[in-house]
């Protein structure tokens, strides 16, 4: 992080982008905003409907179990992500080449499309024609408990992101300067050692890169779920995002639906803005002080 | 360096808005009287084709057919249509997708065309008949929800088609005993759970409830028919009438049904058009005539005509009144669609088609037995109800399905499912 210059790049650089960003992400939500105060089905044109969109969203108990699972979802993938592509991710970081080519098979599901691995994997765990189908203790409900549907959702999404999170750690890693290993060995600390000391401090920025990805991924997330499971049994897995697209375009309630849209982006907005503020991000200096 | 971190997650978010926004752009009528039909694949592919192919080798066309999947299709017309570059023809499924496109004059008036509305049964013309006007023709084959059943599963534990809901229930307790899942059943697309709760409203308290139903009468689901059907529901999965996980089973990706050719389940309560797809999945199944049909039993006690019928009358023809081709697309629904060139393209897919005096036709065909079973319902319901998630305002529907499927789970009881559903109707 310290190899970038803190200056700002120029306006004339930024331009391309901002126009970019201004027509396919500013102006959408603006729409979205705009029409989350109207009544509309998607034929003919919107109706302002004033405030009743975002008063019902007070007392709309499946916006709230949405809302809750979401956040489930969020912790879950947060919890079984970080810890496996940190460990996965300084593992083949190592020069060796074996694990170059344990990266290369690691890195496969990064590659295929989040509708291929989700219908993989609903008929891998599909209880009567799936792997599993022929008992054993690993022929459970996988997509069809109301607990277990939403602990598979968190396992598949991890699944499909853990790769690339590997990749940003490895990457990281690689960047730690060799000497800091050697003069550990030197001072005789050992592996385990020189990962606590050395390796996780050294990966603080990336830790934080990466939760945020992680969690503002998770909480936008749709495809996986809505293939793997349509936010079933019930309403098991129907998460934000999910409960967004179908109360739009299941039940033709874009207004509502922009209402829900908005609640999402302004959480999302919010985690990643309270992560860069409380992990100290904007004010963390250089993780290499002192490194000659 | 901020702006780069949010910017994954606001895509996602810009990317769905931007479809709220604005819709696909559809194909452009010229006005030449070249037609674009929109239609969704499966076993009718045969038919659609050589119907178009009729109209442009008279008329002298290049029309188009353009062919979905089912899943989204419903998605693909309320945008398309409401964004203006319409298809010329579309099918859809009548009820009040349709309706809220008539109310917007969205589509065209079918019923002043002359020839069009004789020739179908008059019991598949209203789920597309909105204030005495005609909105949409049937286009396929009739589609009732039957009970199929694996005769061999039956014959093995001497086992006959079930007349009454308690027959089925004693059918069900002797299939649990030796082991095969009575009912397979594909819960995690919701409907089919629907046909249960459809047919048992209609056997315990008859087509007037469901009037009340569909017509949002205040607190028509809190009928004693509701009460005493949802009941029946909370007994058969009591028994363990469906099979393990049937939340998470899929009836569209084939699986409920290959539970029921495969010998694991006894029987499956399904569309009509399923027939063609058990065909097309298991031919030796059928061949064999291993498989068997029956119609939904009654219920002691119960007010409902026996004869009612619950499901999907048929899919529907309508013609958009934004297509610069009005005339010619009448000319098609007129000179192609249910004809009798059409109607034997149909008989020769294994179809019912929807027209009157067939009868003899059908009993002549390969597949007369399962054929002339389908049209004999149809023509002799007293009563035929689109299906509700189709019948009912989308907002509606969608809950329905949701609670419907809470029930199913043992979430929720008969009286919450009526006071969840009173709500969402009021």
């Amino acid at each position: 992080m310290t190899l970038i210059s803190r200056k700002a790049p120029s306006t004339v650089l930024l331009t391309p982008v901002l126009l970019l960003f201004g027509a396919f992400a500013l102006l959408p939500m603006l729409g979205v905003v705009v029409l989350s105060f109207t009544k509309w089905d998607g034929l003919g044109s919107p109706v302002f409907a004033g405030l009743a969109n975002w008063t019902r969203i007070g007392h709309d108990d499946l916006l709230l179990n949405a809302v809750l699972l979401s956040v489930l979802v969020m912790i879950g993938s947060w919890l079984f992500q970080t810890p496996v592509s940190l460990l996965l991710g300084v593992f083949v970081a190592g020069a060796q080449r074996y694990r170059s080519a344990m990266a290369a098979t690691f890195f496969l599901p990064m590659l295929l499309s989040s509708v291929a691995i989700s219908i993989m994997w609903r008929d891998m765990l599909d209880p009567n024609f799936g792997l599993f189908a022929g008992g054993g203790p690993l022929n459970q409900q996988w997509l069809g408990g109301q607990t277990l549907s939403l602990i598979t959702v968190v396992f598949v999404l991890s699944w499909q992101y853990i790769p690339f999170h590997v990749l940003i750690y490895q990457a990281a890693t690689r960047q730690i300067p060799k000497s800091m290993y050697e003069s550990a060995v030197l001072d005789g600390a050992g592996r385990a050692k020189q990962f606590w000391h050395i390796t996780l401090p050294q990966l603080r920025h990336t830790m934080v890169t990466s939760t945020t990805l992680i969690l503002v991924g998770t909480l936008t997330s749709f495809d996986i779920v809505f293939v793997l499971t349509g936010g079933g049994p019930g309403t098991a897995t129907r998460i934000l995002p999910l409960h967004m697209y179908l109360t739009g375009f299941s039940q033709y309630d874009m207004g509502y639906a922009s209402a829900i849209a908005v609640v999402l982006l302004v959480s999302g907005l919010v985690i990643s803005t309270a992560l860069v503020r409380f992990s100290g991000f904007g004010s963390m200096e250089s993780t290499q002080e002192g490194v000659a | 360096m901020r702006v780069h971190r949010y910017l994954r997650g606001l895509l996602a978010l810009a990317t769905a808005s931007v479809l709220a926004a604005c819709g696909t752009s559809g194909p452009s009528a010229s006005g030449t009287g070249d037609i674009t039909v929109w239609a969704i694949t499966g076993g009718y592919n045969a038919v659609f084709q050589n119907s178009l192919q009729a109209y442009d080798t008279k008329h002298g066309k290049h029309s188009q057919l353009q062919l979905f999947q089912s899943d989204t299709y419903k998605q693909k017309i309320q945008v398309t249509l409401g964004s203006g570059n319409p298809p010329d023809v579309f099918e859809n499924w009548g009820g009040s997708g349709l309706s809220s496109l008539a109310q917007q004059n969205l589509v065209v008036d079918l019923s002043t065309t002359p020839g069009l509305k004789d020739r179908y049964l008059p019991s598949l013309l209203g789920s597309a008949t909105f204030g005495g006007k005609l909105y949409g023709v049937p286009m396929n084959g009739i589609s009732p929800g039957v009970i199929f059943y694996n005769k061999k599963i039956f014959a093995q534990n001497n086992l006959t088609p079930p007349k009454t809901f308690d027959d089925l229930l004693a059918l069900v307790r002797t299939l649990k005993g030796k082991g095969v899942t009575p009912f397979a059943l594909g819960g995690a697309q919701r409907w089919p759970q629907l046909m249960f709760e459809e047919y048992l409203i209609d056997r315990v308290g008859g087509d007037q409830v469901i009037d009340n139903i569909l017509n949002r009468v205040p607190g028509a689901w809190s009928d004693p028919a509701v009460l005493r059907a949802n009941q029946l529901i909370t007994q058969l999965l009591g028994e363990g009438a469906f099979e393990d996980g049937f939340s998470s089973v899929s009836y569209d990706t084939g699986q409920s049904t290959a539970l029921l050719y495969t010998g694991k389940a006894g029987m499956q309560l399904m569309g009509a058009w399923d027939y063609a797809s058990i065909k097309k999945a298991a031919p030796d199944f059928v061949q064999n005539g291993d498989l068997g049909w029956f119609p939904f039993p009654t219920v002691a006690g119960g007010g409902g005509d026996p004869s009612n019928l619950e499901g999907n009358p048929a899919n529907y023809y309508s013609v958009s009144a934004k297509s610069k081709s009005v005339p010619d697309a009448l000319a098609f629904l007129q000179e192609n669609v249910m004809t009798p060139t059409y109607i034997n393209d149909m008989l020769s897919a294994g179809r019912t088609p929807p027209v009157p005096g067939i009868r003899d036709q059908l009993a002549s065909r390969p597949d007369a037995p399962w054929n002339t079973f389908v049209y004999d319902l149809a023509q002799n319901a007293h009563h035929y109800a689109l299906s509700w998630d189709q019948a009912l305002p989308p907002g509606q529907a969608d809950t329905m399905l949701t609670e419907l499927s809470k029930l199913f789970l043992g979430q929720s009881t008969p009286q919450q499912f009526s006071a969840a559903m009173d709500k969402a109707a009021a």
